[in-house]
């Protein structure tokens, strides 16, 4: 299954992201949105992606961006998890029905019943700017997601065919 | 996307000659375990390759899930305005599960280095500017965790055994002596 590519509609969705909570995409547009499919929470502390992202946030914030990650953990697992390594950024469980935002997005591993370690980074109107699937053992770091973001703020307008390129 | 960004510079800390035909450099957090472990394998490197690797140390601390680790790499850069990062290094890599407050000042104080001034340089973050630089030129290289070294511009994406390194430093084919 690949990951929807640039140029495509970012799908809408609602999913909890604390017990009592839920956070629809479409209440983060109107700004940059990163959203960060990954497997699983609790994976080992020093190389763990979310942990990056962490401290990268700063510079997603100078963009005017969000970040959102999303796995299918449960959201008192996610609340555990955010408390623990202070993750200052909302983290989406992807949990009933499962993996449902993540097969609409491209970004299921069926066999394994986890979300891929997939990136999207969606433009203020919700349209995929850029978009990336690492392999999943591989935290694929924040620079591609800089880039996009350079890309889309820099030239909001910036054609299509740049887009497509930056996808690849 | 695996290649060093910032080429290596005199704003860095370099051990070894300018002239060694390899350079490594290394994003580490002195909180980090896996940098704690690999450290005593970075001395043992530059004792086997002795002029052949120049090693540099750039800061890549995790602060949220490392308390400890950003205060503790503003120490080491305050030790470098005095030529004492080495020992600073050194010192905070040997101590890392008791980086606190007061293990920064007496650490400062076995190097001579002026209390008062370190208490001011952490409340001012004087050293932060520079801690902060390493860690964004280390995430527009892709780094992605610690330790993340880097052999001659090139990501290594092996482990940091002394094995690994060597071989990867070894692969370079311009080691001139082999002790």
């Amino acid at each position: 299954m690949a990951v929807l590519s640039a140029g495509t509609p970012a799908p809408d969705f609602t999913l909890r992201v604390t017990p009592d909570q839920d956070l629809s995409l479409k209440e983060l547009l109107g700004r940059p949105v990163v959203l960060a499919f990954y497997p699983a929470d609790w994976s080992p502390v020093c190389g763990d992606q979310m942990a990056l992202y962490n401290e990268v946030l700063p510079e997603f914030q100078r963009f005017g961006a969000e970040i959102a990650g999303i796995s299918v953990d449960g959201a008192w697992c996610h609340a555990a998890y955010v408390k623990h390594n202070h993750i200052h950024f909302p983290l989406l469980s992807d949990f009933e029905p499962k993996g449902e935002v993540a097969k609409r997005y491209g970004a299921y591993r069926a066999k394994e019943g986890v979300c891929e370690r997939a990136l999207f980074v969606i433009n203020e109107e919700g349209i995929i700017h850029w978009s990336y699937c690492s392999p999943i053992a591989v935290n694929p770091g924040a620079e591609g997601i800089l880039e996009a973001l350079e890309e889309l703020t820099g030239s909001k307008k910036g054609n299509q065919n740049e887009r497509l390129k930056s996808a690849s | 996307m695996n290649g060093l960004r910032v080429p290596v510079s005199s704003n860095d800390h370099i051990l070894g000659s300018d002239d060694a035909p390899v350079t490594m450099v290394e994003y580490g957090d002195y909180e980090c375990p896996h940098c704690g472990a690999a450290h005593p394998v970075v001395k043992a490197l530059m004792e086997r390759f002795n002029e052949d690797l120049r090693y540099v140390y750039r800061h890549f601390p995790l602060t949220q899930i490392h308390p400890h680790a950003e205060a503790a790499a503003e120490t080491a850069e305050f030790a470098a305005l005095y030529q004492r990062f080495w020992q600073m290094h050194d010192l905070l890599f040997e101590n890392q599960d008791r980086l606190s407050m007061s293990f920064l000042f007496s650490a400062a104080e076995t190097l001579d280095l002026p209390i008062r001034r370190l208490q001011e340089v952490l409340r001012s973050g004087e050293t932060s500017r520079k801690v902060r630089a390493d860690f964004m030129g280390g995430v527009r290289s892709g780094v992605n965790g610690t330790p993340t070294f880097f052999i001659n511009n090139r990501r290594h994406n092996g482990g940091y055994s002394f094995g690994e390194l060597s071989e990867a430093i070894e692969s370079q084919g311009r080691i001139s002596r082999a002790a």
